[in-house]
């Protein structure tokens, strides 16, 4: 009896550790960053060290253009996959090997990903292909994209395996050409998974630093070139931090409350917009 | 799938002169000629043959998934084309050798400025950090699975797993700028002192470091980062577990532990060790928060209180400015040895999780 309630205490006891550290963070978040933002955060680009004031802008707009990039490699080639490894290749080894190989990539540092996209686009100088040989948004996009491909592919293969059969039966029964029938019918059923899926790797990409560390760079300008490096929240938030300067921590917990929200806000945003919005139908 | 298309109608043979059988619905069919279609069937043998455009689809979707064999083919062989420069001057040595400097005797191991690389300390930085975040977070998250899993009232146990779930959503650099303004001054003030007073007879808390950063910094923060992994994982291999085995247990007289002991646990224990892998995989390779914690000294000593280094973070921190081929060659060699190891400690959980849950692992959000 006595190792009963021990057992018991001890894991409402882990409960509360693990709980505490996440209560302490929003915390802070809310308190130091909430005290930091106004307008000019939103609206101004970084001043120099050592002048008060200042915002993140750039920042703002260099995620915005850097994510939709991902997203744009990411997705389609994600969804790609796991219709793939849904509907043509269920059980066939080619399946396991891929789905395999999508686990591995997924567990890859995160780091190591932006070496490879450093190795590959931006170390090579071939002058006439376009975005090599030089830091540029375009690289950090891709390097974020790569990074989303598993999560979605592995999450539209799980959302399409659960469409019953007599779904895909009756759009074939009725005529409907193979190629069609995927489409409109089986994908569109999955498509509130599918899409929850493409929201987490989102969310997950949206916060990674390493990869654009020398990739995108970061720069203190306004600038959604994609041929030239580009600011990004995450970037500005770990050089702001490693500053000495108390105004850029101000800024930096700024930054980090901004990030969190919009990153929420991206997902409350897309689960309204399946659910009882535009997209209703497609559900 | 079978390949299903609609296909041209072959020439039908002449239909029988004697009268079909009546259909169990009772509706008479009528006779016709094979050279009267119904309009359905015109219509049907009109849409032509799609087998062009499902082949075309088939084969995008083909392209579509042998991208991800490319990608890791890509990245395999650009991390290892790179490293070439660093794997010729230093071969396997890399990995834990040390060069004595003649003027001073101090062993250094990181000296781009002469060209003399070792990966010695990071390697020892990363593993250390790593398991000692291992040490921190197994029991909270094991513990924190029972609790969801067979102590929780029902309605607490949505919003507490969300909760859970919710700390693997917060991004790295965020945990980093925490723990750099807020889990620092803690251990630098309150926990440090005590760790060196109480345990500094262990060899392992020396009390020479006063910035609050260092391994033990590192460590706990990597543990709350991979604590989610580990519970999510523990707790869907505990739900894997038929109640049969509960019940048996708590029919033969257990108390609540002894039935989670003996029939959740023992029988989950090779998912969890999986789930304890995975969070070590994710531990070996997380990047920002260490390298905001841990010191960035590529120094090794035995106290867990000195300040390090981890390979994520000598990348981070010096990949952007290495200005010789033989640092941005030894860095990238770096990366390749952090890229193999998380690679096998990926397949070694998944394997074991898979092996638990007969199927595929489900998604654990990073």
């Amino acid at each position: 009896m006595m190792t009963d309630r021990l057992a018991t205490g001890l894991a409402i006891l882990a409960t509360m550790l693990v709980i505490a550290p996440l209560l302490i963070i929003f915390v802070y978040l809310v308190f130091k960053g909430a005290r930091s933002l106004n307008l000019a955060f939103f609206t101004q680009l970084p001043k120099p060290p050592g002048e008060v004031g200042g915002g993140m802008a750039n920042a703002i707009v260099g995620s915005a253009v850097l994510l939709g990039l991902a997203s744009l490699i990411g997705v389609p080639i994600g969804i790609g996959g796991g219709v793939f490894l849904a509907e043509f290749g269920r059980g066939t080894r080619l399946a396991n090997a891929i789905r395999f190989t999508a686990d591995v990539l997924n567990g890859v540092p995160s780091i190591v990903m932006g070496v490879a996209v450093y190795a590959l686009i931006i170390k090579p100088k071939i002058p006439w292909l376009p975005f090599t040989g030089h830091f540029s948004a375009f690289s950090g996009g891709v390097a974020l994209g790569i990074m989303m491909i598993p999560t979605v592919c592995r999450t539209t293969e799980e959302m399409l395996l659960m469409v019953p059969n007599a779904v895909r039966e009756a759009a074939l029964g009725l005529g409907a050409p193979n190629w069609r029938s995927v489409l409109s019918i089986t994908v569109r059923t999955a498509s509130p998974g599918i899409i929850t899926g493409c929201m987490l790797a989102f969310a997950r990409v949206a916060g990674e630093t390493a990869p654009l560390l020398f990739t995108a760079l970061g720069n203190d300008f306004w600038s959604a070139n994609l041929d030239r490096p580009i600011a990004a929240l995450p970037l500005e938030i770990y050089k702001y931090a490693l500053s000495p300067y108390d105004d850029w921590h101000r800024l930096a917990w700024a930054a980090s409350l901004v990030l969190i929200v919009l990153i929420a806000l991206a997902v409350s945003l897309v689960r309204y917009v399946t659910s009882r919005g535009v997209l209703k139908g497609a559900s | 799938m079978p390949d299903i298309r609609i296909a041209q109608p072959k020439p039908q043979p002449p239909e029988p002169a004697s009268p079909e059988p009546a259909a169990p619905a009772g509706k008479a069919r009528p006779k016709r000629a094979s050279s009267e279609n119904s309009e359905i069937r015109q219509f049907l043998s009109s849409r032509g043959n799609s087998a062009i455009a499902d082949r075309g689809f088939k084969w995008l979707m083909v392209l579509c998934a042998l991208s991800i064999f490319g990608i890791v083919i890509l990245i395999v062989t650009e991390l290892i084309l790179r490293s070439q420069l660093s794997w010729h001057a230093f071969g396997l040595k890399f990995f834990f050798s040390s060069f004595v400097d003649p003027d001073t005797k101090q062993t250094t191991y990181w000296d781009p400025v002469n060209g003399h690389f070792s990966a010695l300390p990071f390697v020892y930085g990363t593993l250390v950090s790593s398991f000692l975040a291992l040490l921190l977070a197994v029991p909270l998250a094991v513990g924190v699975a029972i609790f969801l899993t067979e102590m929780c009232p029902r309605g607490m146990r949505g919003p507490l797993a969300f909760l859970t779930e919710l700390l693997a959503a917060i991004p790295s650099v965020i945990y980093g700028l925490w723990a750099m303004y807020v889990l620092v001054p803690i251990l630098r003030e309150h926990v440090n002192p005590l760790l060196s007073q109480a345990l500094g007879w262990t060899g392992l808390f020396a009390n020479d470091n006063p910035t609050g950063l260092g391994f033990v910094a590192a460590g706990v923060i990597l543990a709350v980062m991979i604590l989610p992994i580990i519970s999510s994982l523990t707790r869907e291999v505990m739900s894997a577990v038929p109640n049969a085995q509960r019940e048996a247990a708590l029919a033969l007289g257990a108390t609540r532990w002894e039935m989670i002991r003996m029939g959740v646990l023992r029988n989950a224990r090779i998912g969890i060790v999986g789930g304890i892998i995975l969070g070590l995989g994710r531990a070996l390779g997380e990047t920002m928060a260490v390298t905001m914690v841990i010191g960035n000294t590529p120094e090794i000593h035995r106290s867990l209180l000195a300040n390090g280094t981890s390979m994520s973070a000598v990348i981070a921190n010096e990949y952007a400015e290495a200005i010789t081929d033989l640092h941005l060659s030894a860095l990238t060699e770096i990366g390749l040895a952090l890229f193999i190891l998380t690679i096998i400690v990926n397949a070694l959980a998944r394997v074991l999780v898979w092996a638990v849950t007969r199927g595929a692992p489900a998604q654990v959000m990073h």
